[in-house]
């Protein structure tokens, strides 16, 4: 919404408030001023001159040379290139001294051979949009088609030197998407006087009954509708005060019939419709939801498809408009039209916002219906046009508006006590202000004591409840002088669940470790969805995907972090930035049973890491990231949050190194997988070696146990043993060590893998593997014989078991 | 005997001062006082003296040693000296060079922004809470005042699953699922942080993907001016306790009265500049009274309670905050941006 300060003043006494003192005070009561435009120009330099006498330059064939009177005692001369200059017309002459727009500044001058004193100007030149320029004078000078002095400042008569607001209007504030309302706003800020239009018009004796009948067929959708018939009119330019104005708000003139429909929808809010009454076809306006595939052509040439959630003005039998959003083509007003039929109605707000939002047809009109107009002002809007069109068109109003329908609206009453609005607040505000704030807002209210009653008039149909009237008394009195409090009552300890603190504790150890927190988008593509998804996740459903998606990058909702995370390595690696390390903690989204049912969003972390891990430039040290670095992340998180032991369990997956990829499991159930990312996948995103974490923390979560039993620190000694074995390359370590385990009870503490070796001095497809093992007995000191039993039945057992050899 | 071992001592003397490693050293020792040294050969002719001059000359014999031994170990302790001087002279390294890298990983600014305000307000009691990514459209829309048919919740605006789930549009459906909770008792005092989804192709200041963290306060007699006051705190905490703050009256289906909060512009200090397009002030969030609507839907009496609740984009101010330019790259996980702010 854009508002004139010149319009403004004419409803409201604001003069000599800065332009932006006016604007922060709005912004600061109501409504967002998003920004001042203009003065586009105010110079007293320029002013209205008059051609006297316009002759062909002697030198120049395509230049005249103008004798302007421009109000002093000689005539100007003037060089003018304009192909429309001519004697006779009142023109916009810059003087010497005077700047234009873009800089120019006007000095005299000779123009092959003669002089010229001043420029005569187009509207373009005075910094007027070219939009609001009229055809017939874009490629030349303007010129005044109504009567005006010379050498008065031409500025404001061309409206140059407004200024203008433009409003960014939340939609609760439909009643300032007009002027009138703008009025009612300043006035209640400033406690100003308001001088608003009171139309009237003289009616001719012939009815407009006998040109038109009105039938609604559908009330909820069309409430009232009011048609009335303009005779004798004659289609010409609008007078310029009235071009002004629409240029002001943003508004292209079109001719006077166009020009007065708008401006009354610029003033009282209320959109307008002139049909012409002879190409109209019939002496009834049939008001009715569309045809299921119904068709109508609309202003702007386009065939629409109709449904019967949209309304139709009809003839009886085909349609004139898409109510409340555009006319129709075949009765528009054109500039042979002498007789209008004038529409103004009241549409339902959603069955507008629904045609115009399908048809994609913002309009000034239709984002007034939308937001609902003022039911009571409908008829006082059509007035007004009606006064117009007397005055500026010659035509004669055809005895009463023919109406159907109801402009009658529930009336709203809010009873509160006045506390009810300080307690709200914060305030002490007096009965004395709270009943000045009201009169300033020129709400019809009774105070009894401390009761009050307000009855909001229909132009504030936002004003429904009493905490709609907290926002007026809090606006009115201003938010700056509301106290700073903070909140007396009983106090709460607050803080963080378990989850969350453990979450917290997650983010901590992984940076710690070097990994830096990313953060990637959870919607994904269809592809992506289907890859690095954990094999506990139960993956025969596709993943949970949008019903409309804007692209196909973000689809789907992602069943891990992982392939969003490899998307990030390759956009760093394309940077060159090699050496990388990443994690996000975040959800996936595991799709339920059922339509309507919510998918289980699972809090998992995962990680990806490249490049060099150990790095010692100058001493030529250069490791890259292996199994075990993220390995041994992995293990130090579980170490520090769990007790019971995480199993590392070879696994082959879809999209990771077969021979360097396990599972992850505690007590028994899976909770995620750790590998190589295999070498095709490497190519694909460019990486090189690339290892992978995905681990879901809930399950983690689940087996932290936040009061562990404490076990005092024995002083008895721990004994330590070696023990190396050869065994066959493909048994694990996991596997021997299960053994150690069971046989070296009850003393055995720890294992420890200290050597791993294989190649040379080794038989083919052997390798041998040193443990250190610990033994401890907490309650005395252990014997060496003790010891050596359990460790002789280890050995024993190992043999037996794998064909293993002790080795040295 | 005594003129031998006066020569003896001067011989061992001068081997002493001759002596430069700790091996010839060690060789001048075994000459002169090892087993088959020359005190102990000079004590072994002792049997050949008069009982008088025995005593004599076995105190001086052992003088001898005691001086010997003496000089030995002072030589020995010099040479020690030396060695050790002149290993760590061989032991001089470059202190300028760089030392080795160690791994600094650390959070997202994002993250580290939400973290920050939670650990402010849960020392004002407040606790953390969250909700699911994807809502129902009950949560998401109508218990928070936006029935069905109302403009705001225009399909074109929200990433839908089915006709009754999309993705959550704010963090408010929390702040319904709350309350709900809490059936119809106070306080509650929750600060909700997590991430949104609209329909908005991504550019400089668009992201279909956001985060927002918003705070609620129901309880008996909350009023705009706690509301002002806790805004005041949060403010100050997150942009200096130089700027002032300001609401102007705004709209939000959830709350009325609803309100922005800006701050006084840092860039310009109120004068206006390109930063708070000439208006001295730059909006940080929104807020206002919890609508009694939303507390009825919920099962709280809102004649009895009322409540604040506030929201704002934890984007938005680390851009303002650190002056980042393109609201994507919060998202795209360029280290170069990443680790410009772990120190923060
Ligand atoms: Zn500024």
């Amino acid at each position: 919404m854009l508002v004139s300060i010149n319009w403004l003043k004419e409803y409201v006494d604001i003069e000599g408030i800065p332009t932006g003192e006016l604007a922060e005070a709005i912004t600061k009561t109501g409504v967002e001023v998003d920004g001042i435009h203009g003065p586009i120009l105010d110079d007293e330099k320029i002013v209205v001159g008059y051609v006297e006498a316009c002759e062909q330059h002697p030198n120049a064939d395509k230049l005249n040379l103008c004798q302007v009177n421009v109000g002093e005692d000689e005539l100007a001369q003037i060089v003018c290139g304009a192909p429309n200059v001519a004697q006779g017309q009142y023109v916009v002459a810059a003087r010497p001294g005077a700047r234009l727009p873009g800089g120019l500044k006007i000095k005299k001058a000779k123009l092959r051979g003669e002089a010229s004193e001043g420029m005569i100007c187009s509207l373009q030149e005075l910094g007027v949009d070219e939009k609001f320029v009229p055809d017939h004078q874009k490629d030349g000078i303007f010129v005044f088609d109504e009567e005006v002095q010379i050498g008065e400042p031409a500025c404001p008569l061309l409206n140059l030197d407004d200024q203008v607001l433009e409003l960014d209007l939340t939609p609760n504030r439909a009643d300032c998407l007009n002027m009138v309302g703008m009025a009612y706003e300043v006035a209640a800020i400033y406690n100003k006087e308001l001088q608003l239009p009171s139309p009237t018009v003289t009616k001719a004796d012939e009815s407009s009954n006998d040109y038109i009948a009105v039938r609604i067929e559908n009330k909820e959708m069309n409430p009232y509708y009011g048609a009335w018939i303009i005779k004798d009119l004659e289609v010409k330019s609008s007078p310029l005060w009235l071009r002004n104005r629409l240029i002001s708000a943003g508004i292209r003139p079109i001719n006077n019939l166009v020009d007065i429909t708008n401006y009354v929808l610029l003033e009282y809010g209320q959109p307008l419709h002139a049909f012409d009454y002879d190409r109209f076809g019939s002496k009834e306006v049939v008001t009715r939801p569309a045809h299921e595939g119904e068709t109508m052509t609309t202003l702007d040439g386009k065939e629409r498809t109709l449904q019967p959630e949209h309304l139709l003005i009809t003839n009886g039998e085909k349609p004139h408009a898409l109510a409340g959003v555009m006319g129709g083509q075949d009765s528009e007003v054109q500039d042979d039209t002498t007789t209008i039929l004038l529409e103004a109605a009241y549409f339902d707000p959603r069955t507008v916002r629904k045609a115009s939002s399908q048809h994609n047809l913002r309009s000034e009109a239709s984002a007034r219906f939308e937001k609902g107009v003022d039911l009571t002002r409908v008829k006082e809007a059509a007035m007004r046009a009606a006064e117009l069109y007397e005055e500026l068109a010659g035509g004669t109003i055809l005895g009463e508006m023919v109406e159907e329908g109801s402009t009658d609206r529930e009336p709203v009453q809010i009873t509160f006590e006045r506390h009810e609005i300080n307690e709200r607040i914060g305030t002490e505000l007096s009965i004395d202000q709270m009943n000045d704030i009201l009169e300033r807002l020129r709400l019809p209210y009774e105070q009894q004591g401390e009761q009050y009653t307000v009855t909001p008039p229909s132009r504030r149909n936002d004003l429904r409840i009493l905490e709609d009237m907290v926002e007026e008394f809090a606006r009115l009195y201003g938010y700056d002088h509301i106290p700073y409090t903070l909140p007396t009552g009983q106090s709460n300890k607050g803080g963080l669940t378990k989850r969350q603190r453990l979450t917290r504790e997650v983010h901590a150890y992984l940076q710690k470790t070097g990994l830096n927190e990313a953060l990637t988008y959870s919607l994904t593509t269809e592809e992506k969805s289907k890859h690095f998804v954990s094999p506990e996740i139960q993956t025969d459903q596709e993943a949970v995907k949008l019903m409309m998606p804007m692209t196909d990058l973000h689809s789907h909702l992602r069943l891990s972090v992982i392939p969003e995370l490899l998307s990030s390595l390759q956009y760093n690696v394309a940077r060159n930035q090699y050496n990388l390390g990443f994690y996000e903690l975040g959800s996936v989204y595991l799709p339920n049973e059922g339509k309507d049912v919510l998918p289980r969003e699972e809090l998992r972390v995962a990680a990806a890491i490249t490049g060099i891990w150990e790095n010692h430039p100058w001493q030529g040290e250069k490791k890259p990231v292996d199994f075990f670095v993220l390995k041994g992340i992995l293990e130090g998180l579980f170490n520090y949050f769990l007790k019971d032991e995480v199993i590392f369990e070879k696994a082959n997956l879809d999209g990771l190194h077969p021979g360097r990829t396990a599972l992850l499991k505690l007590n028994g159930e899976t909770v995620g997988y750790i590998g190589q990312l295999h070498p095709f996948v490497q190519k694909d995103h460019d990486l090189d070696d690339t290892y992978v974490f995905d681990l879901n923390l809930e399950k983690v979560f689940n087996h932290v146990d936040e009061t562990p039993d404490y076990e005092a620190i024995t002083k008895y000694p721990a004994i330590s043993q070696d023990l190396a074995f050869v065994v066959n390359a493909e048994i694990t370590a996991k596997e021997i060590e299960d053994i150690i385990y069971e046989q070296g009870q009850p003393y055995l503490k720890t294992i420890r893998v200290f050597d791993v070796y294989q190649g040379e001095h080794m038989e083919e497809g052997k390798k041998s593997i040193a443990f250190n093992l610990t033994f401890q007995n907490n309650e005395r000191t252990l014997k060496d014989d003790e010891v050596d039993e359990l460790r002789e039945r280890i050995i024993q057992k190992v043999k037996a078991t794998y064909q293993a050899e002790l080795r040295g | 005997m005594k003129e031998r071992l006066q020569s003896i001592k001067q011989e061992a003397i001068t081997e002493i001062e001759a002596a430069d490693t700790q091996k010839s050293l060690q060789d001048v020792r075994v000459q002169f006082l090892g087993k088959k040294g020359k005190i102990t050969e000079v004590l072994k002719g002792m049997g050949k003296l008069s009982k008088e001059e025995r005593p004599v000359i076995g105190q001086l014999a052992n003088e001898v040693r005691d001086e010997i031994t003496a000089s030995i170990e002072e030589k020995a302790d010099l040479l020690e000296k030396q060695a050790i001087e002149e290993q760590l002279k061989a032991e001089t390294i470059d202190v300028t060079l760089p030392g080795r890298p160690t791994h600094t990983g650390g959070p997202h600014i994002l993250m580290k922004t939400i973290r920050d305000i939670e650990d402010l307000f849960i020392g004002m009691g407040y606790e953390v809470a969250e909700g699911p990514e994807v809502e129902t459209d009950y949560y998401n829309f109508e218990a928070l005042n936006l029935p069905k048919g109302h403009p705001a919740r225009d399909m074109q605006d929200s990433f839908y699953i089915t006709e009754e789930l999309l993705m959550r549009t704010h963090t408010s459906p929390v702040q319904a699922r709350t309350l709900n909770a809490h059936e119809g008792r106070g306080p509650v005092k929750i600060i909700c942080p997590g991430k949104v989804y609209r329909r908005d192709t991504d550019d400089a200041t668009h992201s279909h993907q956001f985060t927002q963290i918003e705070g609620l306060y129901v309880d008996e007699h909350i009023t705009m001016s706690d509301l002002k006051g806790t805004l005041n705190v949060l403010a100050k905490h997150l942009f200096g306790e130089d700027r002032e703050i300001r609401l102007r009256p705004s709209f939000f289906p959830f709350t009325e009265p609803s309100v922005e909060m800006d701050i006084s512009c840092k860039v310009c200090n109120g004068d206006g500049c390109s930063v708070c397009k000439h208006t001295g002030w730059i909006e940080i969030l929104g807020a206002g009274l919890v609508h009694p609507n939303v507390l009825e839907m919920a099962g709280f009496d809102s004649k009895k309670y009322t409540g604040f609740a506030f929201g704002m984009g934890p984007e938005r101010i680390a851009m303002l905050k650190y002056g980042i330019e393109d609201i994507r790259h919060f998202y795209t996980n360029d280290v170069r941006f990443l680790k410009q702010f772990h120190q923060v």
